[in-house]
C-alpha cells in the first residue's frame, strides 16, 4: 500500500449565511408609508362621502333615464323586517349588517357602508370631505416626490421596467405565483416580472386614474377645458370609476400584503423600514435562471 | 384545540380593539378644536390652486336638450314653511320683489315682471350636489351682472349675499349664501326664473334662484328675497358666509 497522506478531514463548511442587500432607498421607504396611510384614510373618508348618496350611475348625470348600476338601501320584507340591500345591475342581494343596514352605536342604522370602515364613523359629510381633500393633497404631493426621485435615480428604469428576460419568464412567474413559490438567492434581490407589472399599473394607471376621476367631480375643474369630463364617460361615470378603481387598489393592497406575508414578513418589513433585505444563501424554492 | 380557539379569539379581540382605537381616534380628532383646522389646509389649497389653473371666466359645460334629466330633483327645502312666503306664493309672486341693497350706489327693488323684461340667458347645465348626485336642467334667467350694473356696487363691495325665504330649523334661521364678485360677474351666473321651459317650480326655488355653475348645489340659493352687497360676511349668521358653511361645509364649493 502506498503511503498516502491521511485524507484531510473535511472541515465543516461554514454555515451558509445570507447577506443584507440595500434594497429600498430612503425616499422610496418614506413615500411608501405616507402612501399607505393616505390611501387608507382616503378609502375610509371616501366611503363616508359615498354614504351621502349610496348609488352609482353611468353617464353625464345621475338622472338620465338609466337605472343606477350599483345601489345600497334598506327595505322592509313581507314579514315586516328591515333588511339592508345591495343592487348590482339587475341583481339584488340581502347584505344586512354590512351594506345598506348595519349596527352603529348599538342599533341598526340605514347607511351604505358600515361605521367601522368610514371616517368619521358616523354620518358627517362635511368632515369626511375635509379628511379626504387633505389626504388627497398629501397623496399627490407624495406621489410627485416619489416620481421625481424614481425617474432621476433611474429607479423606474432599473427596478420597475421588465427586461427582455423578464418577458420571457412571464409564464413561469405566473406558475410560481399560483403555487405560492418565491425565488430565493440572487433572484430574490430583483422584483419578479408580475411584481414589476403590478407596481407599474398601480403607479402609472390606477393612482393617476384616481386623481383624474377625482378632478372630474369638481365643477370648477370641469370648466377647464369645458366638456373634458365626457371623455371619461361623464361626471357620474367619473364618480363610478373613482369607486371601482378605489376597490381595485384595495384588491392590490390585499394581494400585496398576502405576498409580503408568505415571502418573509420580517425580511420584507425590515427592507421597507431600514432598507436592508436579506438574501438567503441558496435558492429556497427554485434555481436561478 | 381549546387553546387554538382562545388564541384565535384573543387575536380577533385584539384586532377589533386596535381598529376601535384607530377609528375612535379619528372620531376624536374630527370632534377636536384643532385638528379640523389642520385638515382645512387641504380645502384652502384646493381653492388657491383651482383659481390659479382655471381662468376667471372659464365656462361650465353646457349640454343639449337630449341630456336633460327627466325631472329635476328638488333637494333641501321643497316648500318654505314661512307665512310671508306662502302669501307671495298664493298670488303667484305678483306682490314679490327682489330687494338689492348694501354697498350699492342705488338700492333697488325688482318685481318678477321687471326681471323677466330684462336681457335673459338660457343655459343647459349640470347641477352637482355635495352629496354626490347630479342633474341636468335648462335654466332661463337674468344675468346677475345686469342687475348689479343697475344698482352700481361701490368699490368696497366684495361679496353678494343671498337672503332666502326658507327657514332651516325650529328657531327659524333662514337660508343664506354668498359669492365673491368674480362669480357674481361670471356670464353664467344668472338669477333663474324658468326651469325646463316652465315657470320655476316651488320645489326648485320659485320665484327666483341663483345659478353658480362652477360650484356645488348648496351655493345656488333658492327662494331669494334679497341681495345684499357687503365687504365682509362675518356679521351674518354665524359668520361663515352661508347656512351650510355655518354647519361646517366650505365656503368655496368648486370641488
Amino acid at each position: 500500500m502506498l503511503d498516502a497522506e491521511p485524507e484531510a478531514i473535511p472541515k465543516p463548511e461554514p454555515a451558509p449565511r445570507g447577506y443584507l442587500y440595500y434594497r429600498h432607498a430612503l425616499i422610496v421607504r418614506i413615500t411608501h408609508w405616507i402612501n399607505a396611510i393616505a390611501l387608507a384614510i382616503l378609502l375610509m373618508s371616501g366611503l363616508q362621502i359615498f354614504n351621502a348618496h349610496p348609488s352609482l350611475s353611468w353617464g353625464k348625470s345621475s338622472y338620465s333615464n338609466r337605472a343606477p348600476i350599483f345601489e345600497t338601501g334598506a327595505a322592509t320584507t313581507a314579514d315586516g323586517r328591515t333588511i339592508g340591500t345591495t343592487r348590482i345591475f339587475n341583481y339584488t342581494f340581502d347584505t344586512t349588517g354590512v351594506l345598506g343596514l348595519s349596527r352603529d352605536g348599538g342599533r341598526q342604522v340605514a347607511k351604505g357602508f358600515p361605521s367601522w370602515i368610514t371616517i368619521p364613523s358616523f354620518q358627517w359629510l362635511a368632515m369626511a370631505r375635509r379628511w379626504h381633500f387633505f389626504f388627497a393633497w398629501l397623496l399627490v404631493i407624495n406621489g410627485c416626490v416619489y416620481l421625481t426621485f424614481s425617474f432621476c435615480s433611474r429607479h423606474v428604469a432599473r427596478d420597475l421596467l421588465p427586461t427582455r428576460l423578464d418577458w420571457r419568464s412571464i409564464g413561469r412567474s405566473i406558475l410560481d405565483h399560483v403555487r405560492f413559490r418565491h425565488p430565493g438567492g440572487a433572484a430574490a434581490a430583483r422584483y419578479n416580472v408580475l411584481q414589476k407589472l403590478t407596481y407599474l399599473a398601480v403607479i402609472f394607471v390606477l393612482l393617476p386614474l384616481m386623481v383624474l376621476t377625482g378632478w372630474a367631480m369638481s365643477p370648477r375643474l370641469d370648466s377647464m377645458p369645458s366638456g373634458w369630463v365626457d371623455l371619461i364617460g361623464g361626471r357620474q361615470a367619473a364618480r363610478t370609476l373613482h369607486f371601482v378603481v378605489a376597490w381595485t387598489l384595495v384588491l392590490f393592497v390585499l394581494i400585496h400584503v398576502f405576498e409580503v406575508l408568505i415571502s418573509g414578513l420580517w425580511n420584507n418589513l425590515r427592507s421597507m423600514i431600514t432598507g436592508r433585505y436579506e438574501i438567503a444563501p441558496e435558492p429556497s424554492s427554485r434555481e436561478p435562471m | 384545540m381549546a387553546d387554538n380557539d382562545s388564541r384565535r379569539r384573543l387575536r380577533r379581540n385584539l384586532l377589533t380593539a386596535m381598529g376601535g382605537v384607530l377609528l375612535g381616534g379619528c372620531d376624536a380628532l374630527s370632534r377636536s378644536e384643532w385638528f379640523p383646522k389642520i385638515l382645512r389646509a387641504g380645502e384652502v389649497l384646493s381653492r388657491r390652486v383651482q383659481h390659479a389653473v382655471t381662468p376667471r371666466k372659464s365656462m361650465a359645460q353646457e349640454f343639449t336638450e337630449r341630456d336633460l334629466s327627466p325631472t329635476f330633483r328638488s333637494n333641501g327645502t321643497a316648500n318654505p314653511e314661512d307665512a310671508a312666503y306662502q302669501a307671495f306664493a298664493q298670488d303667484r309672486f305678483s306682490g314679490w320683489q327682489l330687494q338689492v341693497d348694501g354697498l350699492v350706489e342705488q338700492p333697488m327693488g325688482f318685481s318678477l315682471q321687471q326681471l323677466r323684461a330684462m336681457r335673459s340667458r338660457v343655459q343647459i347645465t349640470r347641477h352637482d350636489c355635495v352629496e354626490g348626485w347630479s342633474a341636468i336642467g335648462k335654466w332661463k334667467g337674468v344675468p346677475l351682472a345686469d342687475v348689479l350694473s343697475l344698482v352700481r356696487p361701490t368699490s368696497a363691495a366684495r361679496f353678494v349675499v343671498f337672503h332666502c325665504a326658507d327657514p332651516m330649523d325650529l328657531a327659524g334661521t333662514k337660508y343664506y349664501e354668498s359669492i365673491d364678485m368674480e362669480d357674481a360677474y361670471h356670464p353664467q351666473t344668472i338669477l333663474a326664473y324658468e326651469l325646463n321651459d316652465s315657470t320655476l317650480p316651488i320645489g326648485n326655488g320659485a320665484p327666483l334662484r341663483v345659478r353658480i355653475e362652477r360650484q356645488l348645489g348648496y351655493k345656488m340659493a333658492k327662494y331669494i328675497m334679497r341681495l345684499q352687497l357687503v365687504d365682509s360676511f362675518a356679521a351674518i349668521g354665524r359668520g361663515r358666509g352661508g347656512y351650510w358653511e355655518d354647519q361646517g361645509y366650505e365656503w368655496y364649493a368648486g370641488i
